[in-house]
């Protein structure tokens, strides 16, 4: 079943056109890795899909589980299990990492009609998310991402992932500034969430993510548009040859 | 804009102010306008001794004399000081015990969540098994109906009750120390709370005494075109120990009240007094109509050494507040605290902060200022610190941080230094800071609405003083800040 499927979206800010007419389907139990030169539009497919309000929509549909959600609010979205890795983890000083982790858990529960969970199996759950990412569980009292070092906040994503197991992940640019150990962590981390009814997309520069988690599809957006699709081993001729020879097609 | 939801952070509704009803009950309520016959009857209404009465006819001779202070980053119309009634008691005889007092007035409190009844109280802590007992001062337009926990207060040597109680029963103790530490004539508003104060709340707490529990007054105004003009005085003798907790309600009104309060605080020897204030006066409605004027004195004196006298305010209500807590630090080795949370919204304005007197040797303070300005508010830190020549290696540490929400309101801070010694350190750091839409998208993304969402980054926000508050407080404080929030996105 078509999880997420994108027809025609194209988005633009100010008068400045950045997507150009989109079209991406995402079934079930699929890893989708999304390549492109830097500036190509790869973020901002990510936060429009997430519902960021700072770009204007010109035409096209978003549809998650086949319900459009074009016009969703963020948090809606977010309740009907989509989920954003950001490439830029922001810092929320003084609120700690539990604290909000507990808030976004409960917010799930509440738009679920779900009870709530309580603190003691909400500890066990992050505290094992933690472990199984290599965090130090003291990790879970400091600030949200305060005074982390660029791998830890891209870890820190991770964990809320595990924590609140979305259906569609999109996971932006996540293994940058990850060193070797930290990727292979990572990587298995996502590779070991993974399964037949949830998705995940992986916005990448790098093959060598790919090494451990294995895509079904590989596209290439290049001024705003899905330019090649092919499967992982267009990923491997992207490393050899860059993104011009594409270009030029 | 994606869709149809349109969560800016300027975007403004109306915000819900629980404590806003009215107590309907027969008050005896003086006319409005202010003379010495004003001063007089609320004299002789408290029975009060010669003294006292020629007290309060200086300070109104003084009164007369000043003029309000302009040097505020606040802005109102003029004050008309003869359309305000001085003096507004629930009629009837003032009750002996809390059994004779009105049920209406019981049930305001209640309707408040302050709990009266000591018998409550104690179901209370057998229910919720650590919550200790506080026990609490009413104090209701002019006058406090009750004061609960006399009985075990005293088996522990402290004394805890109004003002006009103290007055008769202990006035040694209130001639010795009002006034001591905030004179008649210090400044306007503490020159007219001290001709025309009716009641408020007393502490003493003598040597090497560790008060029992938590002592708290709340104080309510009712009637309408009254002001409260309440007066604390804390004294803690050598050795000894107490925190004390203030809060406040008003009803919403259209037309604006006044409440110039005065508090005084006196730490001898190795005394500590910790004072927090939870500060919800009606903040006026969405469009600034209505609201407490907030102006109020405060002042602690450690005159002992190694004292310390910390300030803890959570400022979210009033549609003025204009408050500078203080500590004179006489004392060698003597420490002075000011932690706040000042939060604006809609029309509100806040000049607030502190003044750090160093007399004494060694003496140290912190200041941490937390300053939230939402809306089309103003949020002022106005703060001094002084080292006079005796204060050998003093040192002062000041944290003072603003944190706007949206793109109307404003933030100033004015840090005064007057350092006369030059050993002395003082330390300033300021910052000022958004909430951005980064924050806001990420707590959405994740599922968290953007009003919880705000609320949160607020409270992470204030955290450092939200930590000195008493625990029972610091909750109530979090919701407090979610509630004053309500309408700051959306
Ligand atoms: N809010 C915005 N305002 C103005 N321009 C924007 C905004 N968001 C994105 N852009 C522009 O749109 C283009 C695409 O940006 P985007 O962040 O999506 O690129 P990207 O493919 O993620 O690049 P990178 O690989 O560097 O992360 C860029 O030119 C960027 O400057
Ligand atoms: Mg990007």
């Amino acid at each position: 079943m078509n999880l997420l499927e994108i027809s025609d979206l194209a988005v633009s800010v100010g008068n400045q056109p950045i997507l150009r007419g989109i079209d991406l389907n995402v079934c079930a139990g699929e890893v989708h890795a999304i390549m492109g030169p830097n500036g190509s539009g790869k973020s901002t497919l990510a936060n429009v899909i997430a519902g960021r309000e700072d770009y204007q929509i010109d035409r096209g549909r978003i549809a998650l589980e086949g319900q459009e959600i074009t016009t969703l609010s963020p948090e809606e979205r977010a309740h009907r299990g989509l989920f954003l890795a950001f490439q830029y983890p922001i810092e929320i000083p003084g609120v700690s990492n539990m604290e909000f982790l507990k808030a976004a858990v409960d917010s799930h529960a509440r738009a679920a009609g779900d009870p709530e969970i309580t603190a003691v199996d909400f500890m066990q759950m992050a505290r094992s998310a933690a472990e199984q990412l290599g965090l130090n569980p003291e990790f879970l009292k400091r600030g949200v991402n305060e005074g982390f070092s660029g791998g830890e906040k891209k870890r820190n994503e991770i964990l809320q992932m595990l924590i609140l197991k979305p259906k569609v992940s999109i996971l932006d640019e996540t293994d940058s500034g990850l060193d070797i150990d930290a990727l292979r962590i990572v990587a298995n981390g996502i590779s070991a969430f993974t399964n037949t009814i949830n998705a995940v997309v992986l916005v990448t520069h790098y093959q060598r993510l790919l090494d451990h988690i294995e895509p079904d599809f590989v596209h290439v957006i290049a001024n705003g548009s899905i330019v090649r699709s092919g499967d992982h081993s267009l990923a491997l001729e992207l490393e050899e040859k860059g993104y011009s020879w594409l270009e030029n097609d | 804009m994606a869709g149809t939801d349109n969560n800016s952070l300027d975007g403004l509704v109306g915000r819900d102010y629980a404590a806003g009803f009215v107590t309907d009950i027969e008050a005896d309520t003086l006319p409005p306008g202010l003379d010495e016959d004003v001063v007089r009857f609320i004299s002789a209404r408290k029975d009060e001794p010669e003294w006292l009465t020629q007290w309060r006819l200086d300070a109104y001779h003084g009164w007369l004399e000043m003029i309000e202070p302009s040097w505020g980053q606040v802005q109102f119309p003029a004050i008309d000081y003869q359309s305000i009634s001085y003096y507004s008691a629930p009629s009837g005889d003032q009750p002996k015990t809390l059994d004779d007092v009105d049920p209406e007035i019981l049930a305001t409190y209640e309707k408040l969540g302050i709990p009266l009844h000591e018998q409550a109280a104690l179901a209370g802590v057998a229910e919720t098994q650590q919550r200790p007992p506080v026990a609490v001062d009413a104090v209701f337009d002019s006058v406090s109906i009750g004061t609960t926990f006399k009985e075990t207060l005293r088996e522990a040597g402290v004394i805890f009750c109004s003002f006009t109680e103290a007055v008769h029963d202990y006035p040694d103790l209130v001639r010795k120390y009002l006034g001591s530490v905030v004179p008649r004539g210090d400044n306007f508003f503490a020159a007219l709370n001290s001709a025309v104060f009716s009641d408020g709340s007393f502490v003493y707490v003598p040597e090497n005494t560790r008060c029992p529990m938590e002592l708290s007054t709340y104080f309510r105004i009712n009637e309408r075109n009254t002001g409260q003009f309440e007066r604390t005085l804390i004294i803690a003798e050598r050795g000894a120990y107490v925190s004390y907790l203030e809060g406040c309600t008003a009803p919403m009104r259209d037309e604006n009240q006044l409440h110039a309060a005065v508090v005084e605080l006196i730490a001898l020897d190795d005394a500590e007094i910790k004072y927090s204030t939870v500060q919800n006066w009606y903040p006026g409605d969405e469009d600034g109509r209505g609201g407490i004027y907030n102006f109020v004195t405060k002042r602690g004196a450690c005159r002992g050494d190694r004292s310390k006298i910390s300030w803890t305010q959570v400022e979210t209500g009033s549609a003025i507040t204009w408050k500078y807590p203080s500590v004179v630090l006489r004392g060698d080795d003597s420490v002075g605290e000011f932690y706040s949370v000042a939060l604006t919204n809609n029309h509100q304005q806040a000049d607030t902060g502190t003044k750090m007197v160093h007399l004494g040797k060694n003496t140290r303070s912190t200041i941490i200022s937390k300053g939230i300005s939402a809306g089309q508010s103003s949020n002022a830190y106005r703060g001094l610190v002084r080292m006079n020549p005796g204060a050998e290696k003093a040192r002062n540490y000041t944290q003072c941080d603003s944190l706007l929400i949206g793109e109307k309101c404003a933030a100033h801070t004015f840090p005064y230094i007057e350092s006369r010694r030059p050993d002395g350190i003082v330390e300033h750091e300021a910052t000022t800071s958004r909430v951005s839409d980064d924050q806001l998208f990420l707590c959405r993304q994740r599922g968290i609405d953007p009003e919880k969402a705000v609320s949160m980054i607020v409270n992470g926000f204030c955290k450092d003083v939200f930590r000195e508050l008493p625990m029972e407080f610091a909750v109530e404080a979090g919701k407090l800040l979610e509630v004053s929030l309500e309408g700051a996105v959306g």
